[in-house]
C-alpha cells in the first residue's frame, strides 16, 4: 500500500490541493467589497506525461486556474505542489528561476507577442534569463527551435505582425519550449486560429509532447480538441470541478448532468449524423451569487429537491473517477 | 596583403547587408514616417522653424557679429540701422549677436529640462503604474502635491529656495515639468502591463525591473515623447519668464527673457531691446508647437495606416 502511493507520487508533477482565487469587486468606495469565486477549491494532480484537459463553458473559471497553477495569478488559498516542491512557499526571485520548467502558451497569438520586438528578441529573452550563453548560442538556439516548430531562419529578424495567426502561435510555442520546460499550460492554444491551422498546431503540440517528454494542462472549450490531445480530464462549472477522470470515462461513462449535457450540444460534424439537439440552457449564473445546493441545480435537468440545499461533494464513483453530484448518471 | 585587405571588406559589406537586412521593417517605418510628414505642411513649417533655430545655435559664434557682453557705452541705445540691424541696448550691446548666443542658451535648457523631467516622469509614471496598489497611490499623491500648485509659481519657489542662477532654474523648471511624462507613462502602463504579451514575459521569467524597463517602457514612449515637443515651448516660455523675473540666468548671460527683462524701462522709446527677443521667444515656441503638432498626428495610428 506504502509502496504504490509512493509510487503514484513519483508519477505526479503537479499536485493542486483546495486551490482558491477570489476576486474582490467593491461597488462603490465604501461598501463591502463582494467576491466572485474564479476558482473554488480545486483538487487534481497531473501525471507525469500526460494530458490534462480542463473543459467547461466560459466563465467557468479555466483560464483563472491556468493561472494560478502557475503563480501568474497569487492564489487566495491552497497549494500547488510542482515535482515536490510548493511554489505557493517561493520567493519572487526563487520563483522567477523556477519558472523555466513551467510555461504558458496563451490563447491569442495577436497579443501574446510584444509587437515592437523581433522572433530572435521573442524566443531568445529567456535563454538570456535562464542561461549564460553567448550570442551566438543564442542565435543557434533560437534558428535550432524555429525549425523545430516548422519556421524559417530567416523569420528571425521579422516582427509578429508579419506572420499569420498560425505562424504566430508557432513563435508563442517557440518561446515556450526554447526553455526546455517540463510542464505547459495550454490555455486554448488553437480556439484563435482556422480549423486546418488548428490540426496542424494540435498535432505538432503532441509531437513536441512525445519528443521532450513534457507534460500538458491543456484547457479548452472544445471537446473534440480534448478528445485529440487529453488523458485526464477535468470539467469545471463556476469555478469548481464537478467531474473528474480519464478520458474514457468521461466521455463513455459521463456521471455529472453538466458534462452530459456539455457532451451533448457539440453538433456532429457531418449533416447525415444524428444529433440529439440538447442543448446547455441558461447561462452560466453570475460567479459572485452562486447558487445555493448544486451550484448547477438551475440548469440542470436532474435537480431535484436535496440539490437545492445540499452542496454535493466530489465522491469517486470507480477507482479514478470523481463526480460531484448527488444522483451522477450511468451510476 | 591586398587579399587579406578585400576579404576583410566583404565581410564587412555582408555584415552591412545582414545589419541593414535585420532592420529593414524599422527602416520601412521610418521611410512612411517621412511620408506622412512631407504632407503635414504645418509640421513642415515647424521642423524648418527648429531646424534654423538649432543651426542658428549650433554656428552662434560664427554668426554673431559682435561680442554680446562687450559694452560701448558711448553708443547706447543706438536704434536699428545696417551696422546693427536689431540696435544697441542700454549699455551698448549689440542686440542681434545677444539673440544670436542667446539661443545657445536656450538649446541647453530645452535639453537638459528635457531629459531631467523626462527621466523623472518615466520612472515614477511606470513604476506607479506597473505596480498599481499602494505603489501607485503613494507616487501619484506625491505628483498630485506637485500638480497642486500652478507651474510657474512652483517653479519659482523652487528657483527662489535655490538662489536664482540659470543651473537653479534649470533644476526648478525640471522639478515641476516632470509631473506630466509622470501621469502620462503611468496611464500607458496600465494600458500595457495587462497585454498578454507582458504576462507571457513574465511566464518567462522576466525581472519587474526588466518588464518595466524592457517592456512596458518602449511601448508607452511614444505619447511621452510628443508631450515632450509640445512642451518644449511651454518650456522655453517658463525659462524666459523666470529670467524675466531675475530667477533665471543673471546678466550679462543673454539669456532670451533676462534679455527682454533688461529692456522693459526702456520699452517706450527704445522698443528694440525688448522686441527683437521676444519675437526670437515667440517663433521658437511657435516652431515647437507646430513640430509638436505635426509629430502627434504622424505617430497617431489612425492616421498612419
Amino acid at each position: 500500500m506504502q509502496a504504490t502511493t509512493e509510487r503514484e507520487n513519483r508519477d505526479i508533477l503537479i499536485q493542486a490541493n483546495h486551490l482558491r482565487k477570489l476576486f474582490a469587486v467593491k461597488k462603490n468606495f465604501y461598501s463591502h467589497p463582494l467576491y466572485v469565486k474564479a476558482v473554488d477549491d480545486c483538487d487534481f494532480s497531473i501525471r507525469k506525461n500526460t494530458v490534462f484537459g480542463i473543459v467547461g463553458e466560459s466563465g467557468s473559471g479555466k483560464t483563472t486556474l491556468g493561472r494560478v497553477i502557475l503563480r501568474l495569478i497569487e492564489a487566495t488559498g491552497g497549494s500547488v505542489v510542482f515535482d515536490g516542491k510548493n511554489l505557493m512557499s517561493l520567493s519572487s526571485q526563487e520563483l522567477r528561476l523556477f519558472r523555466r520548467r513551467m510555461q504558458i502558451i496563451s490563447q491569442d497569438p495577436y497579443n501574446s507577442l510584444h509587437p515592437r520586438k523581433v522572433v530572435k528578441k521573442l524566443i531568445g529573452e529567456g535563454l538570456g534569463i535562464h542561461f549564460r550563453l553567448s550570442s551566438q548560442e543564442i542565435d543557434e538556439r533560437v534558428k535550432n527551435i524555429l525549425t523545430l516548430v516548422g519556421l524559417r531562419e530567416e523569420h528571425m529578424y521579422r516582427y509578429p505582425h508579419e506572420f499569420s495567426g498560425g505562424q504566430r502561435q508557432r513563435i508563442a510555442i517557440a518561446r515556450a519550449l526554447v526553455l526546455k520546460p517540463e510542464f505547459i499550460v495550454l490555455d486554448e492554444p488553437t480556439s484563435a486560429l482556422d480549423v486546418s491551422v488548428q490540426a496542424i498546431i494540435l498535432k505538432m503540440l503532441k509531437e513536441l509532447k512525445r519528443d521532450f517528454a513534457l507534460t500538458y494542462m491543456l484547457i479548452t472549450h472544445d471537446l473534440a480538441v480534448i478528445d485529440y490531445m487529453a488523458d485526464d480530464v477535468a470539467v469545471m462549472y463556476l469555478g469548481q470541478i464537478v467531474e473528474l477522470g480519464s478520458k474514457n470515462d468521461i466521455f463513455l461513462r459521463t456521471a455529472h448532468p453538466y458534462a452530459c449535457l456539455l457532451i451533448d450540444s457539440v453538433p456532429p460534424p457531418t449533416p447525415s449524423e444524428h444529433w440529439s439537439g440538447k442543448i446547455l440552457n441558461g447561462e452560466i449564473p453570475s460567479p459572485i451569487h452562486v447558487p445555493s445546493g448544486c451550484r448547477f441545480h438551475p440548469r440542470c435537468p436532474q435537480a431535484r429537491e436535496i440539490c437545492k440545499t445540499k452542496e454535493p461533494v466530489l465522491s469517486e464513483l470507480q477507482p479514478g473517477h470523481f463526480a460531484k453530484c448527488h444522483f451522477p448518471l450511468n451510476a | 596583403m591586398k587579399k587579406t585587405s578585400s576579404a576583410a571588406g566583404s565581410a564587412k559589406d555582408t555584415s552591412l547587408k545582414k545589419f541593414l537586412y535585420e532592420r529593414k521593417p524599422m527602416l520601412d517605418d521610418v521611410k512612411h514616417s517621412v511620408y506622412l510628414w512631407k504632407k503635414t505642411p504645418l509640421a513642415l513649417i515647424g521642423t524648418v522653424i527648429i531646424g534654423l533655430f538649432l543651426l542658428i545655435a549650433l554656428f552662434a559664434p560664427l554668426l554673431a557679429p559682435y561680442d554680446p557682453i562687450a559694452t560701448d557705452l558711448s553708443r547706447k541705445l543706438e536704434a536699428p540701422s545696417a551696422a546693427h540691424p536689431f540696435g544697441l541696448d542700454q549699455f551698448g550691446r549689440d542686440v542681434l549677436s545677444r539673440v544670436i548666443m542667446g539661443s545657445r542658451i536656450e538649446v541647453q535648457i530645452i535639453f537638459i529640462i528635457s531629459i531631467i523631467s523626462i527621466t523623472i516622469g518615466l520612472i515614477v509614471g511606470i513604476v506607479a503604474g506597473y505596480f498599481g496598489g499602494v505603489v501607485d497611490e503613494i507616487l501619484m499623491r506625491i505628483t498630485d502635491i506637485f500638480l497642486a500648485f500652478p507651474r510657474l509659481v512652483l517653479a519659482m519657489a523652487f528657483a527662489a529656495a535655490l538662489r536664482p542662477t540659470l543651473a537653479n532654474a534649470i533644476v526648478a523648471i525640471s522639478l515641476v515639468e516632470w509631473t506630466v511624462y509622470a501621469r502620462l507613462a503611468r496611464a500607458e502602463a496600465i494600458k500595457v502591463r495587462s497585454q498578454p504579451y507582458i504576462e507571457a514575459i513574465k511566464a518567462v521569467g522576466a525581472s519587474d525591473f526588466k518588464i518595466m524597463f524592457f517592456h512596458v517602457l518602449p511601448m508607452s514612449i511614444s505619447p511621452v515623447i510628443v508631450q515632450l515637443t509640445m512642451r518644449m515651448g511651454t518650456i522655453i516660455l517658463t525659462a524666459a519668464s523666470l529670467g524675466f523675473l531675475g530667477l533665471g540666468a543673471q546678466p550679462p548671460l543673454p539669456e532670451w527673457g533676462a534679455i527682454v527683462s533688461d529692456g522693459r524701462s526702456y520699452l517706450m522709446n527704445n522698443w528694440w531691446i525688448t522686441a527683437f527677443p521676444g519675437m526670437a521667444i515667440a517663433i521658437t515656441v511657435l516652431g515647437f508647437n507646430l513640430l509638436g503638432d505635426g509629430i502627434r498626428d504622424i505617430l497617431d495610428p489612425r492616421i498612419r495606416r
